[in-house]
């Protein structure tokens, strides 16, 4: 059993503790909705050679789905299960913990990640396998984004998606699950002649990407909300594009 | 700084207890220890606190400062200008004395885990990278302000169900052993309880050993469980490779 006497201060005094599972809520929250407002009223993310994220790849290969969910659930699901996003989500939303030594709401059928739904977490790695293969369209879209109807070009929109791009690769690669597949999960880094093996090389690299993947995390998504809001606006002709050349 | 600090210190036993005040003079350097050393010394000589070091070192004056867990030979009064300072015993651990909890629970599961089993007899000979996150690990000064900030064993009292922060790093160290030939992700899947971890790191946050428990420890340990458990094709894959 826990000490009888319940802390006086629970938490920490003096700090403004509550600000950082507020401001996930409301930037996750946001998110969430504008994305839902995607898949159900809006049914394109192309103009011209811009592509929105959302809508990529536009092939569905005869299978009959909205346009944005098509693709739409794996990044979600890889997002979800990321474990930065699962010390925030759980955080902000479950408040299980709010913050470190706030006392709990909730006390009773806490099961944490060994049950349905959180179970699925496990399947981290699985949702990153298919991550990648989004990552691979991203990049042809963002390639296409250079080369307008005269020939190759760069536009603000070939700037942003690239930008776009480059994000999605740095969250993606700094995965806590791809650093233990290139090499966490080895026990021995060296080679017989003392020379750190390749997966150590690699384990290495992964593990000083992965130190900011909080910070990927972030920049990626409001990346991929900000070019899906100016290719949107290009749609509905609020603005006009930029090209530099 | 103030002339004149004002605590308020936990006192009682596993029966309840509650805080009382002192007033004590303020000196330069001090820190919480100090000026628990001098209300003991001055005006409540049956104050219990356990300490050992004084230099952060030992892990045994665990305790919480205003709602912080910390240690109380690393926490300075400055710290806390104009403030009163509250000092309480660790939340997660039964209260023995005043300050003083029982924290006997971490060392019977410390026991339960496998011991080292070297693939060869010592003495043996590793490069430094092969120990390096070992070695990252055996910094614990077993404190056990993880377990305590740990809202799996604060707040759900689920010691039954999960050994907590400490003990993922301990097994993390010896699954990670280049040598080391136990397999114990069965353990940790099941009694270690492993999966009731949701990686909110307020473990890491206050270790004042500054032990990245999450991202070296939990969740390389939580993949390898998935390894065994959640990844049928990267299991063959593993199998075909050796």
């Amino acid at each position: 059993m826990a000490q009888p006497a319940q802390a006086v201060h629970g938490g920490k005094t003096g700090s403004a503790w509550w600000v950082e599972p507020y401001l996930t809520v409301l930037a996750l929250g946001l998110f969430g909705l504008y994305s839902i407002w995607l898949v159900f009223f809006q049914h394109t993310g192309q103009f011209h050679n811009y592509l929105s994220p959302f809508f990529s790849p536009t092939q569905s290969w005869g299978i009959k789905v909205l346009p944005a969910l098509w693709v739409l659930w794996v990044p979600l699901l890889f997002r979800a299960t990321c474990y930065y996003y699962r010390k925030e989500i759980y955080r902000g939303f479950f408040h299980d913990p709010m913050a470190c030594g706030i006392p709990e709401s909730r006390r009773k059928f806490y099961f944490g990640e060994t049950r349905f739904p959180f179970i699925w977490t496990n399947l981290h790695r699985w949702f990153w396998y298919l991550a990648l293969v989004v990552l691979v369209f991203l990049w042809i879209d963002a390639i296409r984004a250079f080369i307008f109807p005269n020939g190759f070009g760069v536009g603000l929109g070939s700037i942003i998606m690239l930008v776009n791009v480059v994000l999605l690769t740095l969250y993606s690669l700094s995965c806590h699950a791809f650093r233990h597949l290139v090499g966490g999960g080895s026990t021995r880094f060296s080679c017989a002649d003392g020379s750190p093996t390749t997966r150590y090389k690699l384990w290495r690299t992964v593990s000083d990407l992965n130190q900011r993947h909080g910070l990927f995390a972030w920049i990626s998504m409001f990346s991929v909300w900000f070019t899906d809001v100016y290719i949107r606006m290009l749609i509905y002709g609020v603005i006009h594009p930029v090209r530099f050349f | 700084m103030a002339e004149e600090i004002t605590l308020s210190v936990f006192r009682g036993d596993r029966s309840g207890g509650r805080e009382q005040e002192y007033k004590i003079p303020a000196m330069t350097g001090m820190v919480v220890l100090d000026a628990l050393h001098y209300i003991q010394a001055h005006q409540a000589p049956d104050l219990a606190v356990r300490w050992n070091c004084k230099a952060a070192h030992c892990g045994s004056c665990s305790a919480e400062i205003n709602g912080s867990a910390k240690l109380l030979c690393k926490t300075r009064v400055d710290d806390y200008e104009n403030e009163v300072i509250h000092v309480r015993p660790m939340h997660t651990f039964p209260v023995i004395k005043d300050l003083v909890t029982d924290v006997s629970w971490n060392y019977e599961k410390l026991r339960q885990i496998p011991a080292f089993q070297p693939a060869i007899n010592a003495p043996f000979t590793l490069q430094q990278r092969d120990v390096d996150r070992l070695q990252e690990f055996r910094r614990c000064i077993e404190c056990f302000l993880c377990q305590n900030i740990c809202h799996v064993l604060r707040d759900h009292d689920a010691k039954d169900a999960y050994w907590g922060p400490r003990m993922m790093i301990r097994i993390s160290e010896l699954q990670m052993h280049p040598l080391d030939t136990a397999d114990r992700l069965d353990l940790l899947k099941g009694a270690a309880g492993i999966g009731y971890c949701n990686i909110t790191k307020c473990c890491t946050v206050v270790c004042p050993q500054g032990i990245n428990i999450t991202e070296n420890g939990i969740i390389p340990m939580k993949e390898s469980v998935a390894d065994k458990y959640f990844d049928p094709l990267g299991g063959l894959v593993r199998k075909m490779h050796k």
